[in-house]
């Protein structure tokens, strides 16, 4: 039986009142107070999430770019120095092995972060593709701890903090610097459709740089938030979460994120000619968000009915605790797409309202 | 919290029963339930009047993690449902024992309650 890994913070989770379960085989807390309300606490105030078990990649070399630019679907020719790219990385199916994001710090000089779930995957997937370019790829997951910082009082919150003037990193940029005396990668990003930051940082700084959030937070509503409302909050906001909307039989075109393959970019890379045929045919099956106006969670797995029977299975399903009713997203046959879709709940017809997300209106930078 | 009330008994699937001054049975779930279960967001009650075995379902408690039955501590007819759990399914995590309350019973047999569960054997079984 292999023991669940834990991040620096396992121990302050539990003096917080985390309650510890398995993800993607880490022991991380799914919540310390109650799911609903640290979701709410991030969409009204702050919430500090811990998300050190996520990946962390150096890709280094004369080639860096280049390799890059052919392992992703999204243009990795738009980066700048202290520029954040989202996308997919594809096989040659059009399948996807991992969402990411590509961090250009300087010259030749890459960073990616890739999701806790998919570390040993992507890791020799990436090793396997960059074989033929002169780059250098190394495993930083066991260097980095990562604590994210998300919601309307974040940037009040990481400003008192830090002589690095916030308000000059625009969303999805980065800049490098101390927070609370802990060297930081300050980034401008998150997965919960508000204004935050998510920072990287030494693994051996990680508790003293949570206490000191926790800390500068405490007036400010700041609230320790765990994976449940992680989940929740990304669903809201309409975005991906790998195994569920993408996957190896989901193409990102598929799921919605037709804007991030950019098959123009003037390179091929890899899954550009499945992605391009899928393009001119259109998928067969579709990635959809719906709500319910009712409050009975629509759980994955959960068959999609049309008027002809099943036509796919719900991927995604919670509670929304600002619109107080159930939302989810489902893959459904393309065909079935503008017919009414329903679910059944313990006997009960559920109607699904499709909705083009996010569901809540978002503030982010 | 307390995980336990003195003028309740058990069943061990985590119901508690009280019986009122007029000899009907108030019922809901108990601490322990409601924090293993999380966060809950909904509760499936029955109609007025609708007739159980002991152990039948008689509902479902849904949390984020997971939806699960619920089972008539004793055999009875229903005479009340919380209506306050429809908009407000939270109050069975803050208050279990009270607000929480989910249906009022007509006990068919009043020795049933007898084969509940006392506090103390509750206790036992939840550490």
């Amino acid at each position: 039986m292999s023991e669940l890994k834990c991040t620096p913070l396992r121990d302050f989770h539990v003096a917080h009142g985390g309650r510890l379960v398995d993800f993607a085989g880490w022991e991380m807390p799914v919540q310390y107070r109650s799911i609903l309300e640290e979701h709410k606490a991030v969409r009204r105030a702050a919430g500090l999430f811990d998300v050190s078990h996520m990946g962390e990649v150096d890709v280094r070399g004369p080639e860096a770019g280049r390799f890059l630019n052919h392992l992703v679907t999204n243009d990795v020719g738009r980066l700048y120095p202290g520029r954040v790219l989202y996308s997919p990385m594809c096989y040659t199916t059009g399948g996807v092995v991992d969402d990411l994001l590509v961090y250009l710090r300087g010259p030749e000089d890459y960073f990616l972060c890739i999701n806790a779930a998919n570390i040993d995957k992507d890791l020799a997937w990436i090793r396997e593709q960059a074989a033929q370019f002169n780059v250098v790829v190394t495993d930083r997951s066991p260097d980095y701890a990562q604590l994210a910082v998300q919601g309307p009082k974040a940037p009040a919150i990481v400003q008192s903090l830090t002589a690095v003037k916030l308000e000059l990193i625009k969303y999805y940029h980065f800049a490098e610097g101390t927070v609370a005396g802990v060297p930081c990668l300050i980034s401008r990003t998150g997965y919960t459709g508000e204004d935050g930051f998510e920072l990287y940082h030494p693994a051996a700084e990680a508790r003293r740089l949570a206490e000191a959030l926790l800390e500068a937070g405490a007036g400010l509503g700041l609230e320790l938030a765990g994976l449940g409302a992680r989940d929740s909050l990304r669903l809201e906001a309409g975005y991906p979460l790998y195994g569920h909307e993408i996957t190896a039989d989901i193409s990102p075109l598929a799921a919605g994120l037709g804007w991030t393959v950019k098959l123009d970019k003037g390179v091929d890379f890899i899954g550009r000619a499945a992605l391009a045929a899928e393009k001119t045919a259109g998928s067969m099956k579709r990635i959809v968000f719906f709500k319910t106006g009712d409050r009975r969670i629509v759980r994955a797995g959960s068959p999609v009915l049309g008027p002809t029977g099943e036509v796919g299975r719900v991927v995604s399903g919670t509670l929304s605790p600002i619109l107080n009713e159930a939302i989810g997203s489902a893959l459904v046959n393309a065909n079935a797409v503008l017919a009414p879709l329903a679910v059944d709940i313990r006997g009960a017809k559920i109607n699904l309202q499709l909705v083009k997300p996010p569901f809540v209106s978002l503030k982010k930078a | 919290m307390s995980n336990v009330r003195p003028d309740c008994r058990y069943a061990k699937s985590h119901e508690w029963l009280r019986l009122e001054t007029d000899g009907t049975a108030t019922v809901g779930i108990t601490e322990y339930a409601q924090n293993s279960l999380g966060d809950i967001t909904f509760v499936q009650l029955p109609k007025v009047g609708v007739v159980f075995k002991a152990g039948e379902s008689f509902g479902v408690v849904e949390s984020v993690k997971a939806a699960s039955d619920l089972y008539a501590p004793v055999a009875g007819s229903v005479l009340a449902v919380n209506a306050a759990l429809d908009g407000a399914p939270e109050k069975v995590n803050q208050s279990p024992f009270d607000g929480g309350w989910m249906i009022k019973l007509k006990i068919a047999n009043p020795a049933d309650v007898g084969a509940l569960l006392s506090p103390d054997d509750y206790s036992k079984l939840t550490g």
